[in-house]
Protein backbone atom coordinates (compact mmCIF):
# COMPACT_ATOMS: atom_id res chain seq x y z
CA UNK A 1 0.00 0.00 0.00
CA UNK A 2 2.58 1.98 0.80
CA UNK A 3 4.50 1.30 -2.34
CA UNK A 4 0.97 2.96 -4.38
CA UNK A 5 1.44 6.30 -1.84
CA UNK A 6 5.22 6.44 -3.35
CA UNK A 7 3.65 6.41 -6.86
CA UNK A 8 1.19 8.61 -6.21
CA UNK A 9 2.80 12.01 -7.75
CA UNK A 10 4.42 10.97 -10.86
CA UNK A 11 0.80 9.18 -11.54
CA UNK A 12 -1.58 12.46 -10.39
CA UNK A 13 0.88 14.18 -12.36
CA UNK A 14 -0.02 12.46 -15.48
CA UNK A 15 -3.87 12.83 -14.96
CA UNK A 16 -3.46 16.59 -14.72
CA UNK A 17 -2.34 16.03 -18.21
CA UNK A 18 -4.82 13.71 -19.35
CA UNK A 19 -7.65 15.84 -17.95
CA UNK A 20 -6.10 19.20 -19.43
CA UNK A 21 -5.93 17.18 -23.06
CA UNK A 22 -9.50 15.67 -22.33
CA UNK A 23 -11.40 19.06 -21.33
CA UNK A 24 -10.03 20.86 -23.80
CA UNK A 25 -10.18 19.05 -26.75
CA UNK A 26 -14.11 18.84 -25.75
CA UNK A 27 -14.64 22.32 -25.22
CA UNK A 28 -13.53 23.22 -28.45
CA UNK A 29 -14.57 20.08 -30.74
CA UNK A 30 -18.17 20.18 -29.51
CA UNK A 31 -18.69 24.05 -31.44
CA UNK A 32 -16.37 22.90 -33.79
CA UNK A 33 -18.39 19.72 -34.22
CA UNK A 34 -21.43 21.85 -34.24
CA UNK A 35 -20.42 24.15 -37.33
CA UNK A 36 -19.30 21.42 -39.01
CA UNK A 37 -22.60 19.75 -38.78
CA UNK A 38 -24.39 22.82 -39.73
CA UNK A 39 -22.58 23.61 -42.70
CA UNK A 40 -22.74 20.26 -43.57
CA UNK A 41 -26.57 20.28 -43.91
CA UNK A 42 -25.56 23.03 -45.67
CA UNK A 43 -28.02 23.63 -49.20
CA UNK A 44 -24.61 24.70 -50.88
CA UNK A 45 -23.20 21.82 -52.40
CA UNK A 46 -19.98 23.15 -52.48
CA UNK A 47 -20.26 23.81 -48.35
CA UNK A 48 -21.39 20.54 -47.34
CA UNK A 49 -19.05 18.68 -49.79
CA UNK A 50 -16.07 20.37 -48.43
CA UNK A 51 -17.12 18.99 -44.97
CA UNK A 52 -18.01 15.93 -45.99
CA UNK A 53 -14.50 15.37 -47.37
CA UNK A 54 -12.69 16.79 -44.48
CA UNK A 55 -15.07 13.99 -42.07
CA UNK A 56 -13.73 11.71 -44.17
CA UNK A 57 -10.25 12.93 -43.83
CA UNK A 58 -10.32 12.75 -39.92
CA UNK A 59 -12.19 9.67 -39.56
CA UNK A 60 -10.42 7.70 -42.21
CA UNK A 61 -6.96 7.98 -40.60
CA UNK A 62 -5.88 6.80 -37.42
CA UNK A 63 -5.44 9.96 -34.80
CA UNK A 64 -1.97 9.00 -33.73
CA UNK A 65 -0.95 9.31 -37.59
CA UNK A 66 -2.60 13.34 -37.67
CA UNK A 67 -0.69 13.77 -34.63
CA UNK A 68 2.35 12.92 -35.34
CA UNK A 69 1.87 14.99 -38.89
CA UNK A 70 0.55 17.88 -36.88
CA UNK A 71 3.65 17.20 -34.59
CA UNK A 72 6.27 16.08 -37.55
CA UNK A 73 5.48 16.78 -40.80
CA UNK A 74 3.13 20.24 -40.59
CA UNK A 75 6.53 22.90 -40.11
CA UNK A 76 7.54 21.27 -43.59
CA UNK A 77 4.38 22.00 -45.29
CA UNK A 78 4.78 25.44 -47.64
CA UNK A 79 2.36 28.63 -46.75
CA UNK A 80 0.90 27.16 -44.12
CA UNK A 81 3.89 25.66 -42.65
CA UNK A 82 4.06 26.16 -38.72
CA UNK A 83 6.34 24.44 -35.89
CA UNK A 84 4.04 23.36 -33.38
CA UNK A 85 5.70 22.28 -29.25
CA UNK A 86 3.76 18.96 -28.12
CA UNK A 87 1.18 20.17 -25.99
CA UNK A 88 -0.21 22.30 -28.68
CA UNK A 89 0.44 19.64 -31.31
CA UNK A 90 -1.29 16.88 -29.67
CA UNK A 91 -4.82 19.56 -29.06
CA UNK A 92 -4.87 20.39 -32.33
CA UNK A 93 -4.91 16.99 -33.51
CA UNK A 94 -7.53 16.01 -30.90
CA UNK A 95 -9.70 19.16 -31.85
CA UNK A 96 -9.24 18.41 -35.87
CA UNK A 97 -10.36 14.76 -34.88
CA UNK A 98 -13.22 14.73 -32.59
CA UNK A 99 -14.71 17.73 -34.38
CA UNK A 100 -15.23 15.02 -36.92
CA UNK A 101 -16.91 12.81 -35.20
CA UNK A 102 -18.85 15.34 -32.77
CA UNK A 103 -20.16 16.78 -36.18
CA UNK A 104 -21.72 13.46 -37.47
CA UNK A 105 -23.65 12.68 -33.81
CA UNK A 106 -24.60 16.32 -34.69
CA UNK A 107 -26.06 15.90 -38.01
CA UNK A 108 -27.72 12.49 -36.85
CA UNK A 109 -29.53 14.17 -34.20
CA UNK A 110 -30.59 17.37 -36.18
CA UNK A 111 -31.55 15.29 -39.05
CA UNK A 112 -33.82 12.93 -37.06
CA UNK A 113 -36.10 16.36 -35.80
CA UNK A 114 -39.55 16.18 -37.67
CA UNK A 115 -39.73 18.10 -40.53
CA UNK A 116 -43.14 19.25 -38.45
CA UNK A 117 -40.81 20.91 -36.00
CA UNK A 118 -39.38 23.38 -38.28
CA UNK A 119 -42.34 24.24 -40.67
CA UNK A 120 -44.38 24.82 -36.60
CA UNK A 121 -41.77 27.25 -35.75
CA UNK A 122 -41.94 28.54 -39.31
CA UNK A 123 -45.33 29.72 -39.27
CA UNK A 124 -44.80 31.49 -36.34
CA UNK A 125 -42.44 33.71 -38.27
CA UNK A 126 -39.26 32.72 -36.42
CA UNK A 127 -36.34 32.56 -38.44
CA UNK A 128 -33.72 29.86 -39.52
CA UNK A 129 -31.45 30.69 -36.97
CA UNK A 130 -34.30 30.80 -33.96
CA UNK A 131 -35.79 27.59 -34.92
CA UNK A 132 -32.29 25.83 -34.62
CA UNK A 133 -31.45 27.87 -31.51
CA UNK A 134 -35.12 27.69 -29.68
CA UNK A 135 -36.59 24.46 -31.30
CA UNK A 136 -34.29 22.23 -32.88
CA UNK A 137 -30.84 22.46 -31.19
CA UNK A 138 -32.85 21.44 -27.77
CA UNK A 139 -34.17 18.69 -28.54
CA UNK A 140 -31.14 17.28 -30.57
CA UNK A 141 -29.40 17.99 -26.96
CA UNK A 142 -31.93 14.73 -25.90
CA UNK A 143 -31.53 12.74 -28.75
CA UNK A 144 -27.44 12.92 -28.89
CA UNK A 145 -27.04 12.42 -25.19
CA UNK A 146 -26.03 8.55 -25.39
CA UNK A 147 -24.10 8.93 -28.79
CA UNK A 148 -21.91 11.91 -27.14
CA UNK A 149 -21.87 10.06 -23.87
CA UNK A 150 -20.15 7.26 -25.55
CA UNK A 151 -17.52 9.85 -27.75
CA UNK A 152 -16.48 11.57 -24.46
CA UNK A 153 -15.55 7.96 -23.04
CA UNK A 154 -13.60 7.16 -25.85
CA UNK A 155 -11.97 10.66 -25.68
CA UNK A 156 -10.77 10.26 -21.79
CA UNK A 157 -9.10 6.88 -23.14
CA UNK A 158 -7.72 8.31 -26.80
CA UNK A 159 -5.90 10.93 -24.18
CA UNK A 160 -3.15 8.20 -23.91
CA UNK A 161 -1.92 8.38 -27.67
CA UNK A 162 -0.17 11.65 -27.19
CA UNK A 163 2.66 9.36 -25.80
CA UNK A 164 3.81 9.22 -29.07
CA UNK A 165 4.85 13.19 -28.60
CA UNK A 166 7.14 12.08 -25.36
CA UNK A 167 4.40 13.64 -22.94
CA UNK A 168 3.57 12.20 -19.58
CA UNK A 169 -0.15 11.04 -19.87
CA UNK A 170 -1.09 9.33 -17.06
CA UNK A 171 -0.18 5.47 -19.02
CA UNK A 172 2.92 6.58 -20.07
CA UNK A 173 3.15 8.16 -16.18
CA UNK A 174 2.47 4.37 -15.57
CA UNK A 175 4.88 3.01 -17.64
CA UNK A 176 7.57 4.44 -17.07
CA UNK A 177 7.35 3.12 -13.26
CA UNK A 178 6.59 -0.36 -14.45
CA UNK A 179 9.80 -0.16 -16.22
CA UNK A 180 11.95 1.26 -13.70
CA UNK A 181 10.50 -0.70 -10.74
CA UNK A 182 9.72 -4.57 -12.17
CA UNK A 183 6.20 -4.16 -11.38
CA UNK A 184 2.79 -4.05 -12.30
CA UNK A 185 0.60 -2.13 -9.62
CA UNK A 186 1.32 1.15 -11.54
CA UNK A 187 -0.85 -0.29 -14.15
CA UNK A 188 -3.34 -1.35 -11.94
CA UNK A 189 -3.56 2.29 -9.98
CA UNK A 190 -3.68 3.68 -13.72
CA UNK A 191 -6.61 1.66 -14.87
CA UNK A 192 -8.38 2.27 -11.50
CA UNK A 193 -7.56 6.25 -12.17
CA UNK A 194 -9.27 5.86 -16.08
CA UNK A 195 -12.52 4.01 -14.31
CA UNK A 196 -12.73 6.74 -12.06
CA UNK A 197 -12.92 9.56 -14.80
CA UNK A 198 -15.04 7.39 -17.17
CA UNK A 199 -17.21 7.12 -14.04
CA UNK A 200 -17.59 10.24 -13.36
CA UNK A 201 -18.78 11.11 -16.83
CA UNK A 202 -21.32 8.44 -17.10
CA UNK A 203 -22.84 9.52 -13.86
CA UNK A 204 -22.61 12.78 -15.71
CA UNK A 205 -24.63 12.25 -18.41
CA UNK A 206 -26.92 9.76 -16.63
CA UNK A 207 -27.53 13.48 -14.86
CA UNK A 208 -28.33 14.83 -18.04
CA UNK A 209 -30.49 12.44 -19.52
CA UNK A 210 -33.01 12.51 -16.47
CA UNK A 211 -33.17 16.28 -16.63
CA UNK A 212 -33.89 16.06 -20.08
CA UNK A 213 -36.68 13.07 -19.00
CA UNK A 214 -39.07 15.80 -17.94
CA UNK A 215 -40.42 15.38 -21.54
CA UNK A 216 -41.40 13.24 -23.85
CA UNK A 217 -41.40 13.09 -27.53
CA UNK B 1 -45.60 50.63 -49.97
CA UNK B 2 -49.44 51.05 -50.47
CA UNK B 3 -51.06 52.47 -47.64
CA UNK B 4 -53.01 51.14 -45.22
CA UNK B 5 -56.31 53.03 -46.73
CA UNK B 6 -56.35 51.45 -50.25
CA UNK B 7 -56.16 48.01 -48.96
CA UNK B 8 -59.24 48.49 -46.95
CA UNK B 9 -61.60 46.65 -49.71
CA UNK B 10 -58.49 44.36 -50.69
CA UNK B 11 -59.24 40.69 -49.98
CA UNK B 12 -57.66 39.14 -47.15
CA UNK B 13 -56.48 36.32 -49.54
CA UNK B 14 -56.28 36.65 -53.25
CA UNK B 15 -54.91 34.13 -54.72
CA UNK B 16 -54.53 34.47 -59.05
CA UNK B 17 -53.64 31.40 -60.82
CA UNK B 18 -51.63 29.38 -58.69
CA UNK B 19 -49.07 26.54 -60.31
CA UNK B 20 -47.04 24.34 -58.35
CA UNK B 21 -44.99 21.58 -59.61
CA UNK B 22 -43.58 18.75 -57.82
CA UNK B 23 -40.96 17.60 -60.76
CA UNK B 24 -43.42 16.13 -63.48
CA UNK B 25 -46.39 15.90 -61.62
CA UNK B 26 -48.84 19.42 -61.68
CA UNK B 27 -50.33 19.88 -58.36
CA UNK B 28 -51.99 23.02 -58.88
CA UNK B 29 -53.30 23.69 -62.34
CA UNK B 30 -54.02 27.90 -61.97
CA UNK B 31 -56.07 27.69 -58.65
CA UNK B 32 -57.74 31.60 -57.87
CA UNK B 33 -59.81 32.13 -54.69
CA UNK B 34 -60.53 35.18 -53.30
CA UNK B 35 -61.32 35.37 -49.45
CA UNK B 36 -62.99 38.44 -48.18
CA UNK B 37 -62.79 39.53 -44.11
CA UNK B 38 -64.57 36.93 -41.76
CA UNK B 39 -65.52 34.67 -44.22
CA UNK B 40 -64.82 31.22 -43.51
CA UNK B 41 -64.00 28.71 -46.21
CA UNK B 42 -63.98 24.92 -46.56
CA UNK B 43 -61.84 23.60 -49.06
CA UNK B 44 -62.92 20.06 -49.53
CA UNK B 45 -62.01 17.50 -52.28
CA UNK B 46 -60.33 13.89 -52.67
CA UNK B 47 -56.85 12.78 -51.36
CA UNK B 48 -54.42 14.31 -53.71
CA UNK B 49 -56.71 17.05 -55.20
CA UNK B 50 -54.20 19.55 -54.10
CA UNK B 51 -55.86 21.39 -51.24
CA UNK B 52 -53.50 20.90 -49.04
CA UNK B 53 -51.05 22.26 -51.39
CA UNK B 54 -52.65 25.13 -52.45
CA UNK B 55 -52.95 25.97 -48.16
CA UNK B 56 -49.49 25.86 -47.49
CA UNK B 57 -48.62 28.05 -50.78
CA UNK B 58 -50.63 30.51 -49.32
CA UNK B 59 -48.07 31.13 -46.57
CA UNK B 60 -45.14 30.18 -48.14
CA UNK B 61 -44.49 26.58 -46.48
CA UNK B 62 -44.25 25.57 -50.85
CA UNK B 63 -43.13 27.89 -53.42
CA UNK B 64 -45.41 28.04 -55.99
CA UNK B 65 -43.87 28.05 -59.79
CA UNK B 66 -46.41 30.86 -61.32
CA UNK B 67 -49.24 32.84 -59.93
CA UNK B 68 -49.86 35.95 -57.48
CA UNK B 69 -50.53 35.64 -53.91
CA UNK B 70 -51.69 38.72 -52.19
CA UNK B 71 -52.25 39.05 -48.62
CA UNK B 72 -54.26 41.98 -47.05
CA UNK B 73 -53.77 43.79 -49.98
CA UNK B 74 -49.79 43.42 -50.39
CA UNK B 75 -48.26 40.95 -52.65
CA UNK B 76 -46.35 38.04 -51.86
CA UNK B 77 -45.46 36.64 -54.63
CA UNK B 78 -46.38 37.83 -58.42
CA UNK B 79 -45.22 36.73 -61.87
CA UNK B 80 -44.24 38.51 -64.92
CA UNK B 81 -44.87 38.50 -68.69
CA UNK B 82 -42.14 35.95 -68.94
CA UNK B 83 -44.30 33.64 -66.63
CA UNK B 84 -40.72 33.84 -64.21
CA UNK B 85 -42.15 34.10 -60.67
CA UNK B 86 -40.89 36.81 -57.76
CA UNK B 87 -41.43 36.50 -53.98
CA UNK B 88 -40.73 39.84 -51.86
CA UNK B 89 -37.62 39.76 -50.19
CA UNK B 90 -37.36 37.42 -46.91
CA UNK B 91 -37.82 39.92 -44.54
CA UNK B 92 -41.02 40.88 -46.12
CA UNK B 93 -42.47 37.59 -46.88
CA UNK B 94 -42.19 36.73 -42.79
CA UNK B 95 -44.02 39.47 -42.12
CA UNK B 96 -46.90 39.16 -44.53
CA UNK B 97 -46.77 35.65 -44.03
CA UNK B 98 -46.73 36.66 -40.33
CA UNK B 99 -50.56 37.71 -40.90
CA UNK B 100 -51.86 34.15 -40.87
CA UNK B 101 -51.64 31.38 -38.39
CA UNK B 102 -51.53 27.76 -39.18
CA UNK B 103 -52.55 24.89 -37.88
CA UNK B 104 -51.15 21.25 -38.93
CA UNK B 105 -53.05 17.81 -39.15
CA UNK B 106 -50.15 16.76 -37.08
CA UNK B 107 -49.81 19.35 -34.62
CA UNK B 108 -46.57 19.98 -34.39
CA UNK B 109 -46.19 21.41 -31.27
CA UNK B 110 -42.26 21.64 -29.76
CA UNK B 111 -42.04 18.50 -27.28
CA UNK B 112 -39.35 20.20 -25.11
CA UNK B 113 -41.87 22.88 -24.14
CA UNK B 114 -44.82 22.90 -21.49
CA UNK B 115 -48.16 23.92 -22.99
CA UNK B 116 -47.84 27.61 -21.90
CA UNK B 117 -44.37 28.10 -23.27
CA UNK B 118 -45.78 26.79 -26.81
CA UNK B 119 -48.47 29.27 -26.42
CA UNK B 120 -45.86 32.30 -25.29
CA UNK B 121 -42.51 30.96 -27.45
CA UNK B 122 -43.39 33.02 -30.70
CA UNK B 123 -44.53 36.35 -29.24
CA UNK B 124 -41.38 36.28 -27.24
CA UNK B 125 -38.78 35.42 -29.94
CA UNK B 126 -40.66 37.02 -32.76
CA UNK B 127 -42.17 39.75 -31.78
CA UNK B 128 -39.70 40.24 -28.84
CA UNK B 129 -42.34 40.63 -26.41
CA UNK B 130 -41.64 39.90 -22.58
CA UNK B 131 -42.74 37.41 -20.93
CA UNK B 132 -45.22 39.62 -18.36
CA UNK B 133 -46.84 41.08 -20.91
CA UNK B 134 -47.42 37.95 -23.04
CA UNK B 135 -48.62 35.46 -20.23
CA UNK B 136 -52.00 36.73 -19.45
CA UNK B 137 -52.50 36.94 -22.91
CA UNK B 138 -51.71 33.47 -23.15
CA UNK B 139 -53.59 32.06 -20.27
CA UNK B 140 -56.52 33.65 -21.69
CA UNK B 141 -56.16 31.98 -24.34
CA UNK B 142 -55.71 28.43 -22.81
CA UNK B 143 -59.09 29.32 -20.75
CA UNK B 144 -60.71 30.00 -24.24
CA UNK B 145 -59.99 26.44 -25.99
CA UNK B 146 -60.46 25.13 -22.53
CA UNK B 147 -57.09 24.13 -21.16
CA UNK B 148 -55.57 26.04 -18.99
CA UNK B 149 -55.26 22.96 -16.36
CA UNK B 150 -52.69 22.28 -18.48
CA UNK B 151 -50.61 25.00 -18.64
CA UNK B 152 -47.69 23.23 -17.35
CA UNK B 153 -47.79 20.11 -18.65
CA UNK B 154 -45.46 18.70 -21.82
CA UNK B 155 -47.71 17.65 -24.56
CA UNK B 156 -46.95 14.05 -24.92
CA UNK B 157 -49.06 14.12 -21.65
CA UNK B 158 -52.48 15.49 -23.72
CA UNK B 159 -54.34 13.61 -26.04
CA UNK B 160 -54.96 14.45 -29.59
CA UNK B 161 -57.94 16.88 -29.34
CA UNK B 162 -56.19 19.09 -26.32
CA UNK B 163 -52.63 19.09 -28.34
CA UNK B 164 -54.50 20.55 -31.38
CA UNK B 165 -56.12 22.82 -29.22
CA UNK B 166 -53.22 23.94 -27.63
CA UNK B 167 -51.74 24.50 -31.39
CA UNK B 168 -55.07 26.55 -32.34
CA UNK B 169 -54.11 28.75 -28.79
CA UNK B 170 -50.65 28.70 -29.81
CA UNK B 171 -51.47 30.20 -33.45
CA UNK B 172 -53.99 33.07 -32.16
CA UNK B 173 -51.15 34.24 -29.55
CA UNK B 174 -49.13 35.56 -32.29
CA UNK B 175 -52.70 37.56 -33.13
CA UNK B 176 -53.23 36.20 -36.69
CA UNK B 177 -55.71 38.24 -39.05
CA UNK B 178 -56.19 35.05 -40.82
CA UNK B 179 -55.96 31.36 -39.58
CA UNK B 180 -55.23 28.35 -41.92
CA UNK B 181 -56.37 25.16 -41.15
CA UNK B 182 -54.39 21.91 -42.93
CA UNK B 183 -56.79 18.62 -42.03
CA UNK B 184 -56.67 19.86 -38.23
CA UNK B 185 -59.23 16.51 -37.09
CA UNK B 186 -58.16 14.33 -39.46
CA UNK B 187 -54.99 12.54 -37.44
CA UNK B 188 -57.46 12.67 -34.86
CA UNK B 189 -59.84 9.89 -32.99
CA UNK B 190 -63.46 10.36 -34.11
CA UNK B 191 -64.74 10.77 -30.18
CA UNK B 192 -61.76 13.74 -30.46
CA UNK B 193 -62.58 15.59 -33.42
CA UNK B 194 -65.77 17.37 -31.78
CA UNK B 195 -63.82 19.45 -29.28
CA UNK B 196 -61.46 20.34 -31.76
CA UNK B 197 -64.26 22.21 -33.94
CA UNK B 198 -66.16 23.42 -31.60
CA UNK B 199 -62.83 25.67 -30.95
CA UNK B 200 -62.80 26.56 -34.79
CA UNK B 201 -66.49 27.36 -34.64
CA UNK B 202 -66.02 29.07 -31.52
CA UNK B 203 -63.34 31.01 -33.52
CA UNK B 204 -65.90 31.32 -36.92
CA UNK B 205 -68.57 33.29 -34.49
CA UNK B 206 -65.75 35.67 -33.26
CA UNK B 207 -65.20 36.71 -37.38
CA UNK B 208 -62.09 35.24 -37.76
CA UNK B 209 -60.93 35.23 -41.73
CA UNK B 210 -60.38 31.43 -41.95
CA UNK B 211 -59.62 28.95 -44.71
CA UNK B 212 -60.42 24.77 -43.65
CA UNK B 213 -58.47 22.05 -45.64
CA UNK B 214 -61.51 19.71 -44.32
CA UNK B 215 -63.15 15.92 -44.65
CA UNK B 216 -65.54 17.07 -41.74
CA UNK B 217 -68.69 17.66 -44.16
CA UNK B 218 -70.44 18.83 -41.15
CA UNK B 219 -68.33 21.42 -40.34
CA UNK B 220 -68.03 22.34 -43.62
CA UNK B 221 -71.66 22.48 -43.86
CA UNK B 222 -72.59 23.90 -40.88
CA UNK B 223 -69.85 26.51 -40.18
CA UNK B 224 -68.18 27.66 -43.74
CA UNK B 225 -70.04 30.39 -45.34
CA UNK B 226 -68.22 29.35 -48.31
CA UNK B 227 -67.15 25.92 -49.63
CA UNK B 228 -64.56 25.56 -52.42
CA UNK B 229 -64.62 21.67 -54.12
CA UNK B 230 -61.22 20.99 -55.34
CA UNK B 231 -60.32 17.68 -57.69
CA UNK B 232 -56.99 16.92 -59.57
CA UNK B 233 -55.31 20.69 -59.13
CA UNK B 234 -58.60 23.04 -59.92
CA UNK B 235 -61.21 24.67 -58.38
CA UNK B 236 -64.11 22.86 -59.49
CA UNK B 237 -67.00 24.44 -57.68
CA UNK B 238 -66.79 27.51 -54.83
CA UNK B 239 -70.29 28.39 -53.73
CA UNK B 240 -71.94 29.11 -50.13
CA UNK B 241 -71.62 26.03 -47.91
CA UNK B 242 -76.02 25.35 -48.36
CA UNK B 243 -76.19 25.84 -51.78
CA UNK B 244 -73.46 23.23 -52.61
CA UNK B 245 -74.28 20.51 -50.69
CA UNK B 246 -77.95 21.08 -51.43
CA UNK B 247 -77.24 21.41 -55.33
CA UNK B 248 -74.11 20.44 -56.30
CA UNK B 249 -73.14 21.31 -60.10
CA UNK B 250 -70.68 19.60 -61.17
CA UNK B 251 -70.70 15.30 -61.41
CA UNK B 252 -66.99 15.55 -59.81
CA UNK B 253 -68.66 17.07 -56.85
CA UNK B 254 -71.90 15.24 -56.71
CA UNK B 255 -69.90 12.27 -56.81
CA UNK B 256 -67.84 12.83 -53.79
CA UNK B 257 -70.40 14.09 -52.35
CA UNK B 258 -72.85 10.98 -52.59
CA UNK B 259 -69.21 9.24 -51.30
CA UNK B 260 -68.86 11.36 -47.94
CA UNK B 261 -72.38 11.09 -46.93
Amino acid sequence: MNYVFDIMGPLLEGTGVTIQVFLITLVLSVPFGLCLALLRISRFRVVSGLVNGYIWLMRGTPLMLQMLFIYFALPFVPVIGIRLPDFPAAIVAFVLNYSAYFAEIFRAGIQSIDRGQYEGARVLGMTYTQTMRRIVLPQVIKRILPPMSNETITLVKDTSLIYVLAMNDLLRAARGIVQRDFTTTPFVVAAVFYLVMTLVLTMAFQHLEKKYAVYDE
Amino acid sequence: MPSTMSNMNAPMIHAQDIHKRFGALEVLKGVSLDIGKGEVVAVIGPSGSGKSTFLRCLNHLETINRGRIDIEGESLVTTDAHGVFHYVPDVDVRRICGKMGMVFQHFNLFPHMTVLQNVIEAPITVKGLRSEAIIPKAEELLRKVGLLDKRDSYPSRLSGGQKQRVAIARALAMAPDIMLFDEPTSALDPELTGEVLRTMRELAEEHMTMLVVTHEMAFAREVASRVVFMDAGEILESRPAKELFASPEHPRTKAFLENML
